[in-house]
C-alpha cells in the first residue's frame, strides 16, 4: 500500500509540477502575485491602510488562486480512464484521493507561501504580520488543497464544471479565510489554531468525498 | 433500459463476442460486467482479475509512450509485453498524445498484457487498426485463452477467434 501511495504520489507530482503542461504550477502563484500586486494600485499609496489590511488580502488572494488549479486535478484522469483501470486493480478511490491531496497540497503550499513574501512586501506588512501570514498558510493551505481535490471530484463530471467548482470553493473555503486572515488581528493567535482545525477537517474528510464523487460518476 | 434477459457462461479458455448495432449497449453490458456499472437487475459472478480495453487508453498523453506504460508496468504483476511485437518499439520516446488512433489501441494491449488479468475486457478492440494491427490484436486474444484466459470482445466488426460463441445483443433489447 506504501509503495503504491508513493507511486501514485510520483505520478500526480509529476504531473502537477511538470513544465510546459498549461503552466503546471507556477499559474496560480503568478495570479496570486499579480492580485497582491495590483491592489496597491486600486486603493492607492497609503501605506498604514496597505499595511493593516494586507494580510486579508493576502488570503482573499489566496483563495482565488486555489480556484485556478481545479480543473486539472481530478477531470483529467477522469478523462483518461484512469479511475476505471485503478479500480479495476481493486485501488480504491480514496487512495487515489489522499494522494492527489498531499501531491496537489505540494505543488501549491509550499510556492504559495514563498510567494507570500513578496506580496507581502508589496503590500508593506511589517515582519510580524508576515509571519503570522506564513504560519497561517502552513495551517491553512493544507485544507484548502484537500477542499479543491474534493470539488474538483465532485465537478468532474460535469458539464461546465470548472466554473462551478470555482463558485463552490469559494463559500465552502470562507472559514479558512476568516480564522486565517483573523488571526492577524490584536488577540487573534487563537485563528491559527482554528484555522488548522478546519484544516484537519477537511483533511480527514475529502479523500472518502471525493472517493465517492468518483464512484458517483460512474452510474 | 438497453437490454433485459441477458445471460451467459465462460470457462477458463472461453471466448465471447458481444454483437450489435451502435447504441444497443455493449459498452454497458463490458462495464457491468466489469463491475463498474451496477444493473437495473441481475448478478455478476466472476473468478479472477479484469483487465479492460476501451476507448480510453488511461496512459498520460503528457509523457512519451515509454513512461505513460512505465506507470502501470510498476502496478501490474505481469510480463513485460513485446513491444516489437505490438509495433511499438520505435515509439517509447514518442509522448502519447502524437500517436494515431490505432497505436493507442496497440499502446492499451500493451498495458492490458502487462496487466496480466485472466479476464480480458475489449470495447471495440479493432477500431482504428490496420489490417496486421487487427490480426495481431486476434492473435494475443487467441493466446491468451490458449493460457486459459477469458476473453469478452464487444465489437460490430468480425473478430476472428477460434471457439469463440456470440451474443446479439439485439435479441435481447429492452
Amino acid at each position: 500500500m506504501i509503495r503504491l501511495l508513493a507511486l501514485l504520489l510520483r505520478r500526480d507530482l509529476a504531473r502537477l509540477l511538470g513544465a510546459g503542461q498549461g503552466g503546471g504550477a507556477l499559474l496560480p502563484i503568478l495570479f496570486f502575485l499579480a492580485v497582491a500586486m495590483i491592489f496597491p494600485f486600486a486603493v492607492g499609496p497609503d501605506t498604514a491602510l496597505l499595511a493593516r489590511t494586507g494580510g486579508g488580502v493576502i488570503w482573499v488572494a489566496a483563495l482565488l488562486a486555489a480556484i485556478l488549479p481545479l480543473d486539472r486535478l481530478v477531470q483529467p484522469d477522469l478523462e483518461r480512464g484512469m479511475f476505471d483501470q485503478w479500480a479495476l486493480r481493486g485501488i480504491a478511490e480514496e487512495w487515489v484521493m489522499a494522494a492527489r491531496v498531499i501531491s496537489h497540497w505540494i505543488s501549491f503550499g509550499p510556492p504559495l507561501m514563498l510567494a507570500a513574501v513578496p506580496a507581502a512586501a508589496l503590500l508593506g506588512l511589517s515582519a510580524d504580520n508576515l509571519r503570522i501570514v506564513e504560519l497561517g498558510l502552513l495551517a491553512g493551505t493544507p485544507g484548502l488543497a484537500a477542499l479543491g481535490v474534493a470539488i474538483a471530484a465532485i465537478t468532474a463530471g460535469l458539464r461546465g464544471g470548472a466554473a462551478l467548482a470555482g463558485l463552490l470553493l469559494i463559500p465552502l473555503g470562507v472559514p479558512l479565510l476568516i480564522f486565517g486572515a483573523g488571526s492577524l488581528s490584536a488577540g487573534g493567535a487563537s485563528g491559527l489554531a482554528l484555522t488548522g482545525a478546519v484544516s484537519l477537517v477537511l483533511l480527514a474528510v475529502a479523500p472518502f468525498a471525493g472517493g465517492a464523487a468518483i464512484r458517483a460518476s460512474r452510474d | 433500459m438497453l437490454f433485459r434477459g441477458v445471460s451467459f457462461a465462460l470457462r477458463s479458455g472461453g471466448a465471447l463476442q458481444i454483437t450489435g448495432a451502435n447504441g444497443t449497449g455493449k459498452s454497458s453490458l463490458l462495464r457491468i460486467i466489469a463491475g463498474l456499472s451496477r444493473p437495473f437487475g441481475g448478478v455478476i459472478e466472476r473468478e479472477g482479475g479484469i483487465g479492460l480495453v476501451d476507448e480510453r487508453p488511461a496512459l498520460d498523453p503528457e509523457w512519451p509512450l515509454a513512461r505513460a506504460l512505465a506507470f502501470w508496468r510498476a502496478i501490474d504483476p505481469g510480463p513485460s509485453p513485446d513491444m516489437a511485437m505490438l509495433g511499438l518499439a520505435g515509439l517509447l520516446d514518442v509522448p502519447f498524445r502524437y500517436l494515431s488512433t490505432g497505436q493507442r489501441k496497440r499502446a492499451a494491449m500493451a498495458r492490458l498484457i502487462g496487466q496480466d488479468a485472466a479476464i480480458w475486457l475489449l470495447d471495440e478492440p479493432l477500431n482504428g487498426l490496420d489490417t496486421a494491427a487487427a490480426r495481431m490484436v486476434e492473435t494475443l486474444t487467441a493466446n491468451h485463452c490458449a493460457r486459459g484466459g477469458i476473453a469478452v470482445v464487444a465489437s460490430h466488426q468480425p473478430f476472428a477467434l477460434p471457439g469463440m460463441t456470440h451474443l446479439p445483443l439485439a435479441d435481447f433489447a429492452a
